[in-house]
């Protein structure tokens, strides 16, 4: 519950964020909200010698619509976002991080950039097949979700990167929900399955997108449930035909709470249920 | 005559729902607890603890620490000069305890995952947390043994070798004719009920500032025993007990983990008098997690015999308690206290317990919330659904059928205790005016049809608390080697302020508020009026603690004693000045009247200003002054009790369980202060409820502790549970003058039955017959599948 001895220094831009990573070495780490690697830190599982912290950096903060799609600065907090009804599924996936103190510190980038497959909003990335811009030193770079998560906690954000944006396709058209199964509140997603459906004009299924949390190393497609939706109809025999494909492919990792079969068959559940409810609305 | 008889009625303060008086300095941050403290010249110190399960140390190299400039010192087990180690207090006569030697840092071996091995003293935290991972230990891993029945089987790895076994004790209590109870029944079930393992969770770790000045040595602890805790630190240290204080400021919740001695606590005091420097700890949440005791983890065999009828004939339980790796100060005695109430609320003829005692590489069990009673109720409770199911009766039926009847107070159980009062009857009757069972079946048939599968579970208990009659618990009766009396001291100053003293030690439990009430009534002041201290084993008597729901029915009574001595002596001096007899004086409106004279009166303060500048009000045989102490040793327990019913919905798709309703009517006799009972319940309850659906202290195989954190660990929040529906029923209890009985365990011992229950009320179309706790999501879908295969 004591970190190890660290530096701490906050600059005021991003070109100066990058000169303190350049400088701080390979233990330099960026600080967001910092909900994650604080508690990594006291626990002793990270130790960086350098704090580099974004808090002072101006223009990081915010929601802005842009040509059919949302930027969200980097250091948005969840908080920001789940108040933002227009958001649609985005926010209401946001309202469901942790409790309302994670959510009033915690920030978007810093939870795409920690890439654990059991927080949320790497899933709405992935699902929403939104992208991100990272700089550094060698200059600016859009990465997709799909290219972004790579393993456990293992993102293709260098060490001299700085996420600064994220963008998010808008959600008009489409009905979206996330069913998240915790023990608490609180919790981590046992499994969380994110559903956006696009409704075609006689209620067939235009598109759809199935995002799974903590269902492997990195957030998920439900590719193959996706697929058996995908043109066809949105009936709730559909919909539970789909969802029992929602587990496929994946090989979740136990845990305390859960055995890989179990998690699978709250894949296919929670896919059923997050159908349902997209196509409802 | 009864104790309704001798309520004193007074100012009225007694039973309002009066605020708490500690609140405002809790709520706005001005209490003092252990942290908020720093001496000059203040040391710290952090423990190198053992990441394994059971291994020999084969060294241990300080040389990377102790070279570190803010470093004064690194222990070892080796470095101590202890006169003996941590204390175990239970001595039952004619039963054999296997009772290893317990050192604050371990010799030779350790035996448990955060059994400490080395102690850094430091000039600041940071610095001593981060010198303690300096300290390099090689250990040489021994076979560890987590399981309790497997660690009573031949060739089962040691915990502690020296001792030749695993079992520590053997220890029964029986009454009544099992076998011609067994013989009697139509029917017998015999079913497993697992009471997994807790940890305590209070919201303050452990805390410890200790500092010695001219031989005089000062110990500030977050502990609930204040008094135990100078004792042993002055025959551990040998030190003479006139030169140690002990003081318990500020404490953020024991739950029971903090009745107890720990190392910590003594190596802080060994280290400040070594060093002469003040030494102050404060414990990580992870410690915490590893290094308090825990509680529960027992498996019972549990055997009941019933007549076709419902009539239960026999009652007989196996209990396999796993108790870790050593014996702390109660470690092997808490299942007894189960024990002792394992007849429930019911007439059962025969009953008998058999507890056997385990050692595994695991951290102690000791007290926790209940501490015995709630395994002991969630056993009854849940066998008298499972008996109701297997003769196809109303579970409520078969309780009623069994329910020791309201005139039979006292009653003398087939165990030979006494209950002191009851009427089990009237709490569930009052329970069932809150509740439409007929038009819960028919909702919950209706929600069936829609695939929401609801239940409803109830428990009727009692317990036994108010601990202790020392000539039952002490060392002539079941061998805990202290008394068990509670002392007071009520002085009244000049100006007619109070301040009471109290030997319990309050922790959060609102007490400052109750014991100012019952003060206040019989002195004719204000509770404002009335300050009470505690927790300082230099500003008053000795005293015992708090614990076992004793500080109301024992710590309140002493008080209501010692003030009643007091009053006395106020209303010779009124009768005095006012030329009446003293047995004409009475408390009214704030002052000593002459009965029917309501205009002729003293204040508190006039009086106290006639005892402390003696003239002509004070009578000529009286010692001035106005302060009296009482001390009080119970004739009985007391023996609060209710009926709870849960209602849960359960997701059948994943298991999920939750609880959607949950009422409780509970007797814990007159009420000093409704608001704190109801405060008690509700934390009660949601710790039973924890227990159930949440909490699990989990070891793997090898020993290591999976739950290190609160993200594992998972207590239970305020978006878990539902508004509580309280009423109560007042049964006086003829043991003490206020009629009181505890109510701080009672929602935890009652509770978890009900939900269980109400969980398999829930699942029984799907073939669902018994659950055990805990009633994780995964658990019960995984029983539900089973079911249905």
């Amino acid at each position: 519950m004591i970190p190890p001895e660290f530096d701490y220094v906050a600059p005021e831009s991003v070109d100066d964020v990058l000169a303190a990573l350049r400088d701080g070495g390979e233990d330099a780490k960026l600080l967001a909200g910092g909900h994650s690697l604080l508690p990594l830190m006291k626990l002793r599982l990270a130790a960086p010698t350098l704090l580099v912290s974004l808090g002072k950096v101006p223009g990081l903060r915010g929601i802005e619509r842009e040509n059919g799609s949302w930027r969200i600065g980097a250091l948005t907090r969840h908080a920001d976002l789940q108040v933002r009804d227009e958001l649609g599924v985005i926010a209401t996936t946001a309202a469901t991080i942790a409790d309302q103190q994670v959510r009033n510190r915690g920030t978007i980038g810093g939870s795409l950039v920690h890439g654990d497959s059991a927080s949320d909003l790497p899933t709405v990335l992935l699902a929403l097949e939104g992208t991100v811009t990272l700089r550094g030193a060698g200059g600016t770079r859009e990465v997709a979700a799909a290219d972004l998560f790579q393993d456990y906690l293992t993102t293709a954000v260098q060490p001299d990167e700085v996420l600064t944006e994220i963008r998010l396709p808008s959600q008009d058209g489409w009905g979206g929900a996330y069913e998240k199964f915790t023990r608490r509140a609180e919790d981590w997603a046992m499994v969380g399955v994110l559903a956006a459906v696009k409704k075609g004009a006689d209620g067939s299924c235009e598109d759809v997108r199935i995002g799974l949390t903590n269902m492997g190393s990195t957030p998920l497609r439900a590719t193959a449930a996706e697929e058996a939706l995908r043109g066809g109809g949105l009936d709730v025999d559909a919909i539970a035909r789909a969802a029992e494909q929602a587990a496929e492919g994946t090989d979740p990792p136990a845990d305390l709470n859960a055995t890989s079969d179990y998690k699978r068959h709250l894949a296919r559940v929670l896919c059923r249920r997050a159908l349902e409810k997209a196509a409802a609305a | 005559m009864s104790a309704t008889e001798e309520r004193v009625s007074g100012n009225g303060h007694v039973g309002r729902r009066m605020r708490r008086k500690e609140d405002p300095r809790l709520i706005t941050g001005r209490a003092t607890y252990v942290d908020d403290m720093n001496l000059l010249g203040q040391l710290w110190c952090a423990f190198v603890r053992s990441p394994e399960a059971h291994a020999k140390i084969v060294s241990i190299d300080k040389s990377g620490a102790e070279a570190r400039d803010d470093v004064f010192a690194v222990y070892t087990g080796d470095d101590l000069d202890l006169a003996s180690g941590l204390p175990m207090a239970w001595v039952p006569p004619g039963v054999e305890v296997q009772t290893p030697e317990h050192w604050p840092l371990a010799r030779g071996e350790v035996k448990h995952v955060g059994d400490p091995v080395a102690m850094v003293v430091g000039e600041d935290r940071y610095a001593v947390i981060d010198a303690a991972e300096e300290v390099l230990v090689e250990y040489d891993p021994l076979p560890a043994v987590t399981d309790p029945h497997a660690a009573l089987e031949d060739g089962a790895p040691l915990v502690h070798e020296s001792l030749g076994t695993n079992k520590i004790h053997e220890w029964s209590l029986g009454g009544g004719d099992l076998d011609a109870g067994f013989a009697e029944a139509d029917v017998t079930i015999e079913r497993t009920v697992v009471n997994h393992r807790t940890h305590g969770g209070a919201i303050e770790p452990r805390a410890v500032l200790a500092e010695d000045r001219a031989g005089d040595l000062t110990v500030w602890s977050s502990t609930q025993v204040p008094h135990f805790l100078r004792l042993f630190l002055a025959l551990i240290l040998n030190v003479s007990e006139e030169r140690i204080r002990v003081v318990a400021p500020e404490v953020g919740g024991g739950f029971g983990s903090k009745l107890q001695i720990y190392g910590e606590e003594v190596l802080c005091a060994w280290a400040a008098r070594k060093l002469a420097r003040p030494v102050k700890w404060v414990e990580t949440r992870s410690e915490s997690m590893m290094a308090q005791h825990h509680g529960r983890d027992q498996v019972a065999t549990v055997r009941i015999g019933a007549k076709r009828d419902g009539t239960v004939t026999a009652f007989h339980t196996k209990i396999v308690a796993d108790m870790g790796a050593y014996l702390m100060l109660l470690t092997p005695v808490i299942p007894s206290l189960g024990a002792f109430v394992m007849n429930g609320c019911y007439k059962f003829p025969a009953v008998q317990t058999d507890i056997v005692g385990v050692f595994t590489n695991k951290m102690a069990t000791d007290a926790i919330r209940g501490a015995g009673r709630p395994e002991a109720t969630h056993m009854i409770e849940t066998c008298m659904d499972q008996l109701a199911a297997e003769l196809g009766l109303d579970p409520l039926e078969v309780r009623r059928r069994n329910f020791i009847p309201a005139g039979e107070f006292p009653y003398t159980t087939a165990l030979g205790i006494v209950y002191d009062s009851g009427n089990y009857q009237g709490t569930l009757d009052k329970l069932l005016e809150h509740l439409d069972v007929d038009a819960f079946r028919r909702e919950q048939e209706e929600l069936r049809a829609k695939g929401i599968h609801r239940g409803i579970g109830f428990s009727t208990y009692t317990e036994i608390c108010g601990l202790a009659p020392s000539r039952v618990v002490g060392p002539a009766g079941v061998g805990l080697q202290t008394g068990l009396w509670e002392s007071a001291m009520v002085r009244v100053h000049i100006t007619g302020a109070v301040t009471v003293y109290t030997g319990t030690s309050p922790h959060g439990q609102g007490l400052e508020t109750s014991f100012a009430q019952i003060v206040a009534d019989r002195l004719g002041v204000d509770p404002e009026q009335v300050e009470v201290l505690h927790g300082d084993t230099s500003t008053g008597p000795q005293g015992l603690g708090t614990y076992g729901s004793r500080s109301l029915s024992v710590g309140g009574e002493a008080i209501a004693r010692a003030t009643e001595k007091v009053a006395a002596k106020a209303r010779a001096i009124v009768a005095h000045s006012l030329e009446a007899a003293p047995e004409d004086i009475e408390v009214q409106d704030g002052k000593f009247i002459v009965k029917g004279s309501p205009d002729k009166g003293m204040t508190l303060a006039e009086v106290a200003g006639a005892a402390y500048i003696p003239g002509d009000q004070l009578p000529p045989d009286l010692e001035p002054g106005l302060e009296e102490t009482a001390f009080y040793d119970p004739e009985n327990f007391v023996f609060p009790f209710g009926a709870h019913a849960a209602i849960v919905d359960v997701d059948v798709e994943t298991g999920k369980v939750k609880v959607v309703r949950y009422l409780a009517v509970d007797d814990c006799g007159p009420a000093i202060n409704p608001m704190l009972i109801d405060g008690q319940l509700h934390g009660g309850i949601v710790h039973a409820i924890g227990q159930v659906l949440y909490e699990q202290v989990v070891y793997d195989d090898t020993g290591q502790l999976v739950t290190g954190t609160f993200v594992d660990y998972a207590l239970p929040t305020a978006a878990e549970v539902p508004s509580f529906e309280l009423d109560r029923t007042e049964t006086p209890s003829p043991t003490n003058s206020l009629g009181v009985k505890g109510i701080g365990e009672a929602g935890t011992i009652g509770a978890s039955a009900a939900v269980v229950n109400a969980t398999v009320d829930a699942l029984r179309p799907l073939g669902v017959t018994e659950l055990q706790m805990p009633l994780s999501p995964m658990r019960v879908w995984q029983q539900i599948q089973e079911a249905q295969a």
